[in-house]
């Protein structure tokens, strides 16, 4: 068991030919992904690597394939179109691995991707992968292994650290969630939250946050009202320089400082394991497994 | 919705854009930029010109020939309580000011443009913002009849007397929004009609320039009844820049500390500290847990630099090179976790900036991840050893920074 991705997700890779896209293409099928096809506008009818059948659109690569889930490898410019052109075609979960997605172009994509019934992971984000199933972005899938830890974070890098040391550990995942980091993304903390606590297989739920933000204090106040499987927290910034102010908007729309300091007391407010080091991700979890 | 948000509950993310790993990802535009992109939107903004020397600065107040504001031109917040923004009557009194001002060091920037500008005479205040929110994903406005500098004061004691309203981009801020708000700002219909006039430039402003953040504070009611906008803030997304160059051209580099500057266009997020471990890392989450654990084990972080994904050896050469010009740093920590980025790429980088410029502090190199095997034979080839555990490399960077033996 899982959430979003297992064996049956039909993966259609947007931008197959770019240089991140088809190393990542070749990375995503080594590791089982059932990739069904691509997208690169004036390269429909090709192959790639002569397996993957390319197609101009979208619209074209579900018709022919019936995939449910996409992966978007564009350059920014190009990224909100290529996330509306993917709910449009009837995807229903769409990951935008692309950095740089202007904000205001994701005020237009959130809600276009709600009516059309999808789910976003990111834009700005590594994806996720469900341990010996399918992979849909950039996770490195050696560092997983198959069990019943569900892991979820803003970051990219700080995910595969965590992972990593839990596997090492002898400590397997559920599916690792990477959410993405930007201001406006289409999926957060609570909605990966609630899919580990339905999902029958997750034992125990990692969690990574970032300093900024009140992300992480609303999802401690989810875990305490809607949780009952145990989560282990961890805060990355604990020592970063406090930033520059945003004119007076910031200060006035904003009733939190956003520190670190402020989220772990609100992890452990709901009872929560509180993560010092990455490293201790490892007894953490593995106490509340045992 | 009701826009009515008295616990601010839903609009307190915004935070996130004030904290680190969001530095580098914004421009700053100066007021009498903002003001230009106001203006050329149609918001009434008194006429001012840029004066770098005090003689100019008493030429534009002669020419105006009636009292003007003498105003610093900074990327800093409390110009005013600074002694940054001065009215004066005479032009050889915006001489005089405008000679104290300039070289003024305003929390550590120096001041060298100030805006002369017409003064205003003020009846009344307003506060009118726009922000990109990440709880409702929307442009939100906030305004305010009560504006000026106490504006922060207002949302905290007194939340009622700001009405927040956030825009759908599909449609735009329509006319019915705009009129709400006006009123909300005037019961004399007339301003509240210019008002909404207003509302709707400086959204049309806000889009074009591709903004996170613009501000008309104060939005001012002169005793003729007319509005203008006496002050205006903008904040670029960085993201934009590349489709807006006209925008893009408007960056003051020389209002930015310079080895950031340098960074940004290698393509790097770098933020200088007072430490002496001088941290290169991929990715900004793992970057600042790097800080945190050099921190955690006793030692100081000399800055953070994330390299980003997509990473080619070129960076990781302007990455050494930023890092080594800080005379701090006693020891270098490479931290990478290849995803999208590959660490043959970071170990190709080591070993092409370390032969141009050959180091004079120790360097520790933890890689793992995308191409790893291929890294460590680099490495290994090139005489640098490398390990893959993240809690041994920084405590051997850690004591290598204090002279020990690692």
């Amino acid at each position: 068991m899982s959430i979003f991705i297992d064996n049956s997700t039909t993966l259609i890779v947007q931008g197959i030919t770019g240089r991140d896209g088809s190393f990542h293409t070749r990375q995503m099928i080594e590791y089982g992904t059932k990739v069904v096809g691509g997208v690169t506008p004036g390269k429909g009818g090709q192959k790639f690597d002569d397996t993957v059948p390319i197609f101009d659109t979208m619209h074209a690569a579900v018709a022919a394939t019936g995939a449910n889930t996409s992966v978007i490898y564009v350059p920014p410019p190009f990224a909100a179109d290529a996330i509306m052109e993917a709910a449009a075609a009837g995807i229903k979960l769409i990951v935008c691995i692309t950095e740089g997605v202007p904000v205001l172009d994701m005020t237009r994509v959130y809600p276009f991707v709600k009516e059309h019934g999808a789910r976003l992971l990111g834009p700005n984000c590594p994806g996720l992968i469900t341990p010996g199933q399918s992979k849909v972005g950039i996770i490195p899938g050696r560092i997983c292994t198959p069990g019943n830890v569900g892991i979820v974070s803003r970051s990219g890098t700080l995910t595969y650290e965590i992972v990593h040391q839990l596997t090492r550990a002898g400590i397997g995942q559920s599916s690792c969630v990477g959410i993405g980091g930007d201001p406006i993304n289409g999926t957060n903390f609570i909605d990966c939250l609630a899919a580990f606590e339905a999902d029958p297989h997750t034992r125990a739920i990692a969690m990574m946050g970032e300093i900024g933000g009140t992300d992480e204090q609303e999802a401690a106040q989810f875990i305490k009202d809607h949780m009952k499987k145990p989560v282990v927290g961890f805060i990355a910034g604990q020592t970063a320089p406090p930033g520059r102010r945003m004119g007076h908007a910031g200060a006035i729309i904003s009733g939190s400082s956003g520190t670190a300091a402020e989220k772990i007391e609100a992890f452990k407010a709901a009872g929560m394991g509180v993560a010092q080091r990455p490293v201790d991700f490892v007894d953490l979890i593995g106490a509340r497994l045992a | 919705m009701d826009l009515a948000c008295p616990d601010h509950t839903w609009l307190r993310s915004i935070e996130s854009w004030l904290t680190p790993p969001d530095i580098g990802e914004r421009v700053d535009l100066h007021e009498y930029q903002a003001k230009e992109l106001m203006r050329a939107a149609g918001v009434p903004i008194p006429p001012g010109k840029i004066a770098r020397t005090a003689d100019e600065a008493e030429a534009i107040a002669r020419e105006y020939g009636v009292a003007v504001m003498v105003k610093a031109q900074v990327h800093a917040g409390g110009r005013g309580k600074a002694g940054g923004v001065k009215f004066c009557k005479t032009p050889a009194d915006a001489r005089e000011k405008a000679q104290a001002i300039l070289g003024m060091d305003i929390k550590g920037l120096t001041v060298e443009k100030v805006l002369v500008t017409e003064a205003a005479d003020i009846a009344s205040e307003a506060y009118v913002g726009i922000i990109v929110d990440r709880a409702t994903k929307k442009a939100v406005f906030m305004v305010s009849a009560a504006g000026g500098i106490d504006i922060e004061e207002v949302a905290a004691t007194t939340p009622e007397k700001i009405l927040y309203l956030p825009v759908d981009p599909r449609y735009g801020l329509m006319s019915f929004e705009a009129l709400r708000m006006g009123f909300f700002l005037y019961s004399d219909a007339k301003l509240a009609r210019a008002a909404a006039k207003i509302m709707q430039q400086l959204y049309t402003a806000f889009i074009n320039a591709g903004c996170s953040l613009a501000e008309i504070n104060p939005l001012v009611v002169t005793p003729d009844n007319e509005l203008i906008a006496v002050d205006g803030k903008m904040v670029i997304d960085d993201n934009e820049l590349d489709r807006r160059p006209a925008i893009a051209a408007l960056r003051d580099e020389s209002s930015e500390a310079p080895s950031e500057v340098d960074a940004r266009n290698a393509n790097l997020t770098f933020i200088k500290l007072d430490g002496d471990v001088g941290c290169i890392v991929n990715g900004a989450g793992l970057a600042m847990a790097t800080m945190d654990l050099v921190k955690f084990y006793g030692g100081d972080p000399a800055n953070f630099l994330d390299i980003g994904g997509s990473s080619n050896p070129e960076k990781v050469v302007n990455a050494l090179r930023i890092i080594t010009a800080d005379p701090n740093v006693k020891c270098i920590l490479f931290n990478i976790f290849g995803g999208i980025t590959r660490t043959d790429d970071v170990a190709n980088g080591i070993v092409t900036a370390t032969q141009q410029n050959p180091l004079k502090v120790p360097i520790v190199i933890r890689l793992t991840g995308t191409n790893e095997e291929i890294a460590m034979k680099i490495l290994t080839e090139n005489g640098f050893s490398a390990s893959s555990d993240m809690d041994e490399a920084v405590q051997r960077a850690v004591k290598l920074a204090k002279g020990e033996a690692a």
